[in-house]
Order: structure tokens, then sequence, then C-alpha cells
């Protein structure tokens, strides 16, 4: 495995900066091991988060300042029993949760999470590869990212339908509603950027806000931007959104019959969805990671703003009933979309 | 050689899949099949090179059918087998000679694929998306409004059918509670 590597990035060394599989490659191992890391170290910061807004302290116990509160609930979730309900449709229950985790993560395959480097020669083997900002960069990735973040919810809708409990299913329930209310919203507020800058990849955004903070789109598309926020809050689950498992009301929905590494699994999907939920937002509303030579930096504190926006919301706002959350969806912000849609396209024609 | 086997693959548990959903008396294995079916499907747009096209068909029909999931929650216990009642033969008969012809003329039909050409190729540099576009707007553009009009129809017909008491909360208005209540007496 090895020696085919290191041949195949000699060939691809002479003609650079062209996107190699070996490129690629970094870049999707790039994605997974940074994104479950944060994922995991997501809940830690909640938690912390949290528990400061509400003048608490928080996890404290293991590890200095609770940091390595983490590894204890590793163990804990792994080494859990695995219980499969007896009435449960066995199959489904299952891989239920690996669909969550599995779309979350495809979905990050076509987001840019870094701007694309080049690894310094000194490095052996894979020094001078070039490495690309989007692990398979598509000329229709938003709608790419959508899509499958939408495919995602069946894993939630599956697991409560297969799971023979009462809560289940109107976790389940629940999910089917929520995703035909926002994902109206979410597809007509993109829609407004994509007219303005006439594609759908993400690089495309990303060059088209390289004009500094002026040029970003949020100043063009106030409407659009928050709008694409209160869905993506639909869309990841979280406050004032998480109907899906909200414990007062129905126990923890969906994920009620699991247990384990399963039930993990949800919540990895979860976090990773936050995160390309908050990377969406910073390259088509923030103008990405177009600062010349800062652009790591700045996209990272742009994504850290965004995941800590949901948390700082779940610490201040309740959260809303299910008809509530159909009538803001059908009745509020889609008719505002079209309208934004609408006059968007009026001033660009004009 | 990538495109083959990516082919054959999806080909194979695109059909497998729909198999399930035609054979399987549990509705949650119809549906689940179903589902992933159609994203499936979505495989060949990519491997033909029509990204928008394959991505339209996985946004599309994964909310389709997460709307016939709901249907399906509302009238069947997920975790149980349905009694089917096949009552009428000669229907079974028909349908089944009329999926024996359609699997002839499949067979078939690569015999005429000379006669198959692209009428309007991909044009290099574009994207899909504005290929798709100005195909929809100049050669197939009343079809397309057409069908926008039917599909408005159908939702101001929708918005009518259930919109009769939609500014009553049902949670909220202690009345519509009474109704219900009374609706259910009355059965």
């Amino acid at each position: 495995m090895e020696i085919v590597t290191y041949t195949t990035v000699e060939t691809f060394v002479n003609h650079l900066p062209e996107v190699t599989w070996v490129g690629s490659l970094i870049k999707a191992v790039l994605i997974l091991a940074v994104i479950s890391a944060i994922a995991g170290f997501g809940t830690f910061i909640e938690r912390k988060v949290l528990a400061f807004m509400q003048r608490r302290l928080g996890p404290m116990h293991v590890g200095p300042y609770g940091l390595l509160q983490l590894a204890a609930d590793g163990i804990k979730l792994f080494t859990k029993e695995d219980i499969v309900p007896q009435n449960a449709n066995k199959l489904i229950f299952m891989i239920a949760p690996a669909i969550t985790a599995a779309t979350a993560f495809i979905a990050l395959s076509a987001v840019p999470v870094f701007p694309d480097f080049t690894i310094p020669k000194f490095i052996p083997v894979l020094g001078g590869t070039f490495v690309p900002s989007i692990a398979s960069d598509l000329n229709i990735g938003i709608l790419f990212v959508l899509g499958m973040m939408a495919a995602g919810l069946y894993g939630p809708l599956l697991a409560g339908m297969s799971q023979a409990n009462k809560w289940g299913i109107i976790g389940a329930a629940r999910t089917a509603i929520q995703f035909l209310s926002y994902e109206v919203v979410t597809g007509l507020s993109i829609l407004a950027p994509i007219m303005l800058v006439g594609s759908l990849s993400f690089v495309d955004f990303n060059n088209a806000q390289a004009g500094g903070i002026g040029s970003w789109l949020i100043w063009q598309q106030p409407v659009a931007f928050v709008l694409f926020l209160i869905a993506g809050f639909a869309e990841t689950n979280r406050t004032p959104f998480d109907l899906l498992e909200h414990e007062a009301e129905v126990v923890s929905g969906y994920a009620t019959e699991y247990s384990g590494m399963r039930w993990g699994m949800f919540f990895i999907g979860e976090y990773a969805n936050m995160i390309t939920i908050s990377v969406i937002a910073a390259i088509v509303f923030l103008g990405g990671y177009s600062e010349g030579g800062l652009g790591w930096l700045t996209i990272i504190l742009k994504v850290g703003f965004f995941f800590f926006l949901m948390l700082w919301v779940r610490a201040a706002w309740p959260h809303v009933r299910p008809d509530q959350l159909m009538w803001l969806c059908w009745k509020v912000l889609m008719p505002i979309a079209v309208i934004n849609v609408v006059i968007t396209g009026i001033v660009m024609m004009v | 050689m990538y495109e083959t086997i990516a082919f054959y693959l999806f080909s194979a548990l695109t059909i497998g899949l729909f198999l399930i959903t035609v054979m399987s008396k549990n509705v949650l294995y119809a549906m689940t099949s179903l589902a992933a079916g159609m994203v499936l499907i979505s495989g060949f747009f990519f491997i033909l090179g029509a990204d928008f096209l394959g991505v339209v068909q996985l946004i599309v029909y994964v909310g389709a059918i997460m709307a016939l999931y709901s249907f399906a929650m509302m009238f069947f216990d997920a975790t149980r087998d349905i009694k089917e009642k096949n009552t009428n033969s000669g229907l079974v008969f028909l349908l089944g000679g009329l999926s024996a012809l359609v699997l002839v003329m499949i067979f078939a039909a690569p015999i005429h694929s000379d006669a198959v050409q692209a009428l309007y190729p991909m044009h290099e540099g574009v994207g899909n998306a504005q290929d798709v576009g100005i195909v929809l707007f100049t050669k197939y553009l009343v079809p397309f409004e057409v069908a926008a009009v039917m599909l408005l129809v159908a939702m101001i017909a929708g918005i009518i059918l259930a919109g009769k008491k939609m500014d009553q909360s049902l949670t909220e208005d202690a009345s519509a509670d009474d109704e219900i209540l009374i609706q259910k007496d009355a059965k």
C-alpha cells in the first residue's frame, strides 16, 4: 500500500496544484478524524456553556475542569449493553443509527471545512501533495449537502417506527412533520444567495465574497440569512425545535429504546450536522475562508461562533410545540422566503 | 472500469431493493427499501454526469417518501406483518403479463440503440443546472408551465380541503376539543 502511494505522489508532484486522489483521501481522513473528535468534544462544550449560562459549574470531577468527562462518557457508551427490544423490527432498529451518522459524514464530504493547502516538501512520502478544500468538489455542492442532511432524518424516523414503543412512534411522527415543515424554508432561503452568485458550488460562493467584509452576502441577504439559521436549527434538532426527543414530553422520543453506542451514533450524527450547518452558514453568508493567508483561522472562528450560537439559543429559549413549528414554517417563514426570492429576482433584473 | 462496476452495483442493489418493496409484507421493510432504492437511482445520474438531476432525484424522493411514511404510520402497525387479500386473480394475471411484456421490451431495446441520439448534449464548461434550465425554458417550456399550474391547483385544493378550521388551534381552543369528542362519540 505504501509503495503505491509513494509512486503516485511522485508522478503527481510534477504538476501541482492538481487535485489528486491522495489529496482527496487525506482530506477525507482529516474530515473524519477532526469532525468526529469535535463532535465528541462538542458534548463537553455544550454542557460547560449551558452550565455557565445557568450559573452552574457543569462537569468538574473527571480530570481538570472535567475535561476527561468525554473519555468517561465514551467508555460508558462503548461498554454498555446493546439492547434490542423484543417486539422491535430488529434489522431496521439496528441500522437506523448508522443512517444518521453515515449521512452526516457523507454530507461533510462536499463541504469545504478548511482552505486548500499543500503539504510542505520536507515531510516524507506525502510532501508536496495538494490537499483540496473539499474532499469531492461537486458543482452542485449545496444541493447535495442539503439532500444528504435531509436523508439523515430517516435515522430518527426509522428508529422511532421500528422500536414498538409509543414514545418512539410519537418521535417518528414528529420527525416527519418537522422535516416536511423546515425543508421548504431551507431550500427557498438559500435560493436567493444562489441567484446572486449564480452557482451551486461552495468554492464559487467563497470566491464571490473575496472582497473583504463588505462583500459578504449577509449584507445583501439578511432575510435569507435569518431564515436559513432558523431552518438550520430545525434541521439539526436544536432547541427551540428539538421536538423529536424532548424529554419533558415524550421521554426521549425516537431514542427511547436505544442504549450504548447505537444511542451514541445518533448524537455523533447530530453534532456533525451542527458543524455542517455552521460551515454552510459561514461560507454562504459570512465570506467563508476567503481572507488570504488567514482563511483557515477565520473559518474556524466563524464556525465556532455558529456552534456557540446554537448552545446560546438552547440556554435562552424554551422549545416550541409541534403545531407552532408547522405554523411558523408554513405560514410565516415560507411566505417571507418566497417574497425574498421574488424581490431578489426583480432587483437583479432591473 | 469504475463506472461499469458502479453501474452493476447500483443496478443489482436497486432491483433487489425494489423487489423487497413489492414482495415484503412488512410495511416498514417495504417503505425503507423503496426509499433506499430511490436514493440509489440517483447514483445512475451521477455516473452519467448529470449531477444536478441526481441531486434533484435525491431531494425529491427523500421528501416524498417521508410523506408516505407518515401515512404508513397512521394506517399500519409497523412491527407486524400485513395480511394481504388477493381476491382478484384476473388482475394478478394481467399485471404479471404486463410486467413480463415490459421486461421483454427492455431486454430487446438495445437492438435499436443506434436510433437513440442525444438531442441536447451537455455543453463543456457549463454547469448542469444551467443546461437543464436552458432546455426547460426553451424546448420544454409548455410542459414545464403546465406542470407548474397543476401543482398550483393541487396546492390550492389541498389548502381549501384542509383549511376549514385553520385559525383554530386544536390544542389551545377548548371548544375544538369538545367538537372532536362529539364526533368520536357519534361514530
